[in-house]
C-alpha cells in the first residue's frame, strides 16, 4: 500500500510541519516508511508553499512524488499552483473557508479555518484540523499515530488546543 | 632560563636579511614571554604567509604556518577548541591587512583571546616589494612605480573600532616599550593587537631613500608621537603633522571576551 | 539497541557528526546545507563542544583546522559557492595532514546557480580543486539514513588516513526527510598519536605519520611549504617534495580498496548502472520495477578514490550507465578504467532523474 500526499497552502499556515506530522506518525508510530520533501526558495515564503509525504509499507525507492493520490490545499494561490492538476481518481482536500476554486477530482470541503476560529477561537491550527480531516477520509495514517505525532511537533503549552482541533477535524472528515 | 632557549637552534640560520626588524620584534615578544612564565608546551605561535610568518618556524613551540591572510582564522580554531593554550599570531602588513583583513576585524569583534603581533614593514618584503595596505601616501614600489597614491590604513584605529580589548602600537626602535606592549597583551583577556613598525632595507628602504638601515629606524623614531603627547596637542589645537605615527597604548579595556582559559 | 527517527538529511548528518564524538563545528550558513550548522549550534555547547559561526568559508575550514590540531574531531559544511571558497585551505589540510570532515550539500552550479535545487556538479572540484597533487576520500550518501552512517565514517577515516574527508551529499538526500535507525553508539577509529622520539612527519608502514597534537609537548612546526620529516621547510629540495606529495597521493590510492565501500546488484548483467547519491534512489526504482537480471547495478558510497576494481566484478558487462546530476563528470573517470562502452546519463536543472528518464535510456542502448 502507497500513498502520496501532496500538501500546498501559503506561508505560515503550518503546510511543511503539516506534512512533517504525517511522516512522523506514519514512520514512528505506524512502523511504516516515509519521505517528505518540499519546495524551499523564496517563492515558498510568500507565495504558495509545498510539501509531499509518501508513505508506503514497504522502503521507498524513488523519492519523488509524481502524481499524488491525496491533495491537501489551504489557500487559492496553492490551489491554483499544485491543486488544479489533479485529477481523478485521486481525492483533494480543502480548506472551503480560503478556496474558491474547485477540482476536477473528488473533492472533500472541510471549512477548516472558518471552524478552527470559530470553534476554538484560534485559525492557527487550521493546519491540524486539516490533518484531522485528511485522517477521518483517507486513513493515510492511524488517528493515534496521528496523535503521538502532533503532541511530538506543537510548542509545549499548545498540546490540547492542537488536540482539539485534531478531534474536530476528525468530526468535519468523517465521510459517509 | 633566557628568551634565547624558545628558539630552535637546529634551524638556524634564519631567512631574513640583514637589518631586517623583524628579529627584533620576535626577541621582544619571546623576552615578553619569558615573564609571563608560559611553558613551551602551553604556547601556540599561528601565523600566515610573509616574511613576519616565518617566525614561528624558528621558535620551540607548537606552531601552525598557515595559509596567506588566514593566520588569525587557523588560531581562532586552536584557541576556541583548546583554550587552555596560550595563542599568539605573527603578522605583516600584507597578510593581515590585506587579504586577512576580514578575519583581522572579525577576530577583533569577537574580542577572542589571542595576541597579534603584526609586524608592518609597509610592503611586501618576501615577494620583492610590492605595495601593501599600508605602503604610505607616496612611496615606491615594484606595484607603485609613480609613488602610492592610496591612503593607509591606520591599523590600531582599524583594531578599535572593530572590538580588540587592547591595541598598542611601537617600532623597532623602542624594544623595551614593545616588550612591555606584548606583555600587557598577553596579560589582557580578549583580542590584543600590538603592531610593530618595522624596517625592511631590501624591499622597503632600498627604493624610499632609505639604504642604511640606521636611517630608516631613526626615521621611524623621528616620525613617532606618543599618543598622550598627541592628546595633549589636540587639546591645545596644535597642528598634528600626517607623517607622524602614533605610538603607545591606543586602547585598553575589559569588554566581554570569547575563548578566555576558564 | 537503536530508536527510529524521522529525521531530515541535514539533521542526520549532524547527528552522525556528534554519534561520531565531532566537538568542533566552524562554518558559515550556506543553502543547502544550512541546517547542518544550525542543528550543531543547538547541540554542541550543550555537550561541551564548540560552534562557532566564521566570517566567511575560508574562515570556517580555517578554524576547523586549526581545532583539529589541538585534537579536536573539528567537521565544517557548506555548498558550491563555499566548497570553493575552500579549496585553498583543503589544501593545506592534505599536505599537513590534518583530519577534518567537511559536508558538501551539493546544489546548482556554477556560481550562485541554483540554491534550493539539488546538482552533484561538485565531483570533480572536490578531487582535483586545489592547487598540486594530493588525494582526498569523498563519500556519497543516498539515503537519510546514510547521512547518518557515513558523516560517522568520514571522521573515522579523516582520523585513519590524516585527510580531509568530504560527504559530498545533494540537496535531494540534504533536505528529504525519512526513516532512520539510531545505533546507541557508533564505531570509532582513532587517529594514531606520535610516538615520542619519532620525527612529527615520518610516515609508518601505512604511510601515516602519528599525530602530535599541540599542547603534548611534540613542539610541531606545522606548514603548507613543503616540509622535511621534522617538519622544516624544505621547498626547494625537488627530490624531498617528489617524495612527500608522492607518499600523500599514496597513503589514500595505495587504500583504495581497504577502503572501497559498494554494492554489486546482478554481478552477471550485461548492462550496467553506476550511481552515487540521489540517483541511486531512481536506479533502484527502475531496478525493482524492472525486475530483470540482466540490468546490473554498482551502487558507490565512496566516489574518491575511485574504486575500479568494482568494475571488473560484472563479467559480462557489454556497457555501463551512469546517471549523474551534472554533465558526466564520474563517467569521464569511468572511462579511463574500461574499454567498454559507458553511456553518461546526464541531467542537469536541478531534478532528480526520473525513471522513465533511465528507462528511456535503457531502451535506446539495447
Amino acid at each position: 500500500m502507497r500513498n502520496e500526499v501532496r500538501f500546498s497552502g501559503f506561508g505560515g499556515q503550518g503546510i511543511i510541519l503539516s506534512a512533517v506530522i504525517v511522516g512522523r506518525a506514519a514512520v514512528i508510530y505506524d512502523n511504516k516508511y516515509a519521505v517528505q520533501t518540499q519546495v524551499y526558495g523564496p517563492e515558498a515564503r510568500g507565495g504558495a508553499s509545498m510539501s509531499q509525504v509518501i508513505i508506503d509499507d514497504d522502503p521507498i525507492l524513488y523519492p519523488k512524488v509524481a502524481t499524488p493520490d491525496i491533495y491537501l490545499i489551504m489557500s487559492q494561490e496553492g490551489f491554483e499552483k499544485y491543486g488544479a492538476v489533479a485529477e481523478d481518481p485521486s481525492v483533494m482536500l480543502i480548506d472551503s473557508t480560503l478556496v474558491h476554486s474547485r477540482p476536477k477530482c473528488r473533492c472533500i470541503e472541510i471549512p477548516a479555518t472558518r471552524e478552527a476560529k470559530l470553534t476554538l477561537k484560534k485559525d492557527i491550527v487550521a493546519n491540524i484540523v486539516m490533518l484531522g480531516a485528511l485522517v477521518a477520509a483517507t486513513h493515510v495514517v492511524s488517528e493515534e499515530s496521528l496523535r503521538k505525532a502532533i503532541l511530538d511537533s506543537v510548542p509545549k503549552g499548545t498540546e490540547d488546543l492542537n488536540l482539539k482541533a485534531m478531534q474536530l477535524g476528525l468530526q468535519l472528515g468523517k465521510q459517509p | 632560563m633566557s628568551y634565547e632557549d624558545w628558539y630552535r637552534q637546529d634551524r638556524l640560520p634564519h631567512i631574513f636579511c640583514a637589518g631586517c626588524g623583524n628579529g627584533t620584534i620576535i626577541n621582544c615578544t619571546l623576552a615578553a614571554i619569558e615573564q609571563m612564565d608560559w611553558k613551551k608546551e602551553d604556547t601556540v605561535f599561528v601565523s600566515g604567509i610573509g616574511c613576519s610568518s616565518r617566525a614561528p618556524g624558528y621558535i620551540l613551540t607548537d606552531s601552525l604556518h598557515t595559509t596567506h591572510g588566514r593566520a588569525i582564522a587557523f588560531a581562532t580554531g586552536v584557541k576556541m577548541a583548546n583554550p587552555d593554550l596560550h595563542v599568539v599570531v605573527f603578522t605583516g602588513d600584507g597578510d593581515m591587512a590585506a587579504i586577512g583583513g576580514n578575519h583581522f576585524i572579525h577576530a577583533c569583534r569577537r574580542n577572542i583571546d589571542l595576541t597579534v603581533i603584526c609586524m608592518n614593514n609597509q610592503i611586501y618584503g618576501m615577494t620583492g616589494g610590492q605595495g601593501s595596505p599600508t605602503t604610505p601616501k607616496g612611496c615606491l614600489s615594484s606595484t607603485t612605480p609613480f609613488g602610492c597614491a592610496e591612503t593607509p590604513f591606520d591599523l590600531c584605529e582599524l583594531a578599535t573600532a572593530a572590538g580588540a580589548n587592547y591595541v598598542s602600537r611601537w617600532t623597532s626602535y623602542h624594544v623595551k616599550e614593545l616588550e612591555k606592549a606584548v606583555k600587557v597583551g598577553l596579560e589582557t583577556p580578549g583580542f590584543s593587537f600590538i603592531e610593530a613598525l618595522v624596517q625592511c632595507p631590501t624591499a622597503f628602504g632600498r627604493r624610499n631613500k632609505f639604504r642604511q638601515v640606521a636611517d630608516h629606524v631613526e626615521y621611524l623614531r623621528s616620525h613617532s608621537l606618543l599618543k598622550a603627547k598627541r592628546d595633549r596637542m589636540l587639546e591645545n589645537g596644535e597642528h598634528i603633522p600626517e607623517d607622524m605615527y602614533i605610538v603607545g597604548e591606543i586602547t585598553r579595556r575589559k569588554r566581554p571576551a570569547m575563548g578566555v582559559k576558564p | 539497541m537503536t530508536r527510529t527517527e524521522f529525521w531530515q538529511g541535514n539533521t542526520a548528518c549532524a547527528e552522525g557528526a556528534l554519534a561520531a564524538g565531532c566537538n568542533f563545528f566552524g562554518g558559515y550558513p550556506i543553502t543547502p546545507s544550512t541546517e547542518v550548522a544550525e542543528h550543531m549550534a543547538a547541540k554542541l555547547p550543550k555537550r561541551g563542544g564548540v560552534f562557532i559561526q566564521m566570517e566567511d568559508e575560508i574562515a570556517g575550514i580555517a578554524s576547523i583546522i586549526g581545532a583539529a590540531w589541538t585534537g579536536a574531531r573539528a567537521m565544517t559544511a557548506t555548498s558550491g559557492p563555499g566548497l570553493s571558497l575552500m579549496m585553498e585551505n583543503i589544501g593545506f589540510a592534505a599536505m599537513t595532514e590534518t583530519p577534518c570532515v567537511v559536508i558538501n550539500v551539493q546544489r546548482g552550479g556554477p556560481s550562485t546557480g541554483q540554491p534550493t535545487m539539488s546538482a552533484q556538479g561538485d565531483m570533480m572540484q572536490v578531487r582535483f580543486g586545489s592547487q598540486g597533487d594530493y588525494a582526498i576520500i569523498a563519500l556519497c550518501p543516498a539515503t537519510v539514513q546514510e547521512m547518518f552512517e557515513l558523516t560517522v565514517k568520514a571522521f573515522n577515516l579523516a582520523d585513519k588516513y590524516r585527510v580531509p574527508v568530504f560527504l559530498m551529499a545533494d540537496e535531494t538526500i540534504g533536505h528529504m526527510r525519512e526513516k532512520v535507525i539510531v545505533p546507541d553508539t557508533v564505531e570509532r577509529v582513532n587517529r594514531k598519536p606520535l610516538v615520542p622520539g619519532t620525527l612529527p612527519f615520518k610516515a609508518d608502514a601505512d604511510l601515516v605519520p602519528g599525530f602530535p597534537q599541540f599542547g603534548k609537548g611534540h613542539h610541531v612546526h606545522v606548514t603548507g611549504l613543503t616540509h622535511d620529516e621534522r617538519g622544516y621547510p624544505a621547498a626547494t629540495n625537488p627530490k624531498l617534495h617528489a617524495n612527500l606529495v608522492q607518499r600523500l597521493v599514496d597513503k589514500i590510492e595505495n587504500a583504495r580498496n581497504d577502503m572501497a565501500d559498494y554494492d554489486v546488484i546482478n554481478p552477471g548483467a550485461s548492462r550496467v548502472f553506476i550511481a552515487y547519491g540521489a540517483p541511486v534512489r531512481t536506479v533502484q526504482q527502475v531496478m525493482y520495477d524492472l525486475n530483470d537480471t540482466d540490468i546490473g547495478f554498482l551502487r558507490l558510497r565512496m566516489v574518491w578514490p575511485f574504486p575500479e576494481k568494482a568494475l571488473a566484478e560484472f563479467k559480462n558487462a557489454k556497457a555501463f550507465f551512469i546517471p549523474e546530476m551534472n554533465l558526466g563528470q564520474m563517467a569521464r573517470e569511468i572511462e579511463r578504467h574500461i574499454k567498454l562502452p559507458v553511456i553518461s546519463i546526464p541531467k542537469i536543472g536541478g531534478e532528480l532523474h526520473t525513471p522513465a528518464d533511465l528507462i528511456s535510456t535503457l531502451e535506446a542502448h539495447p
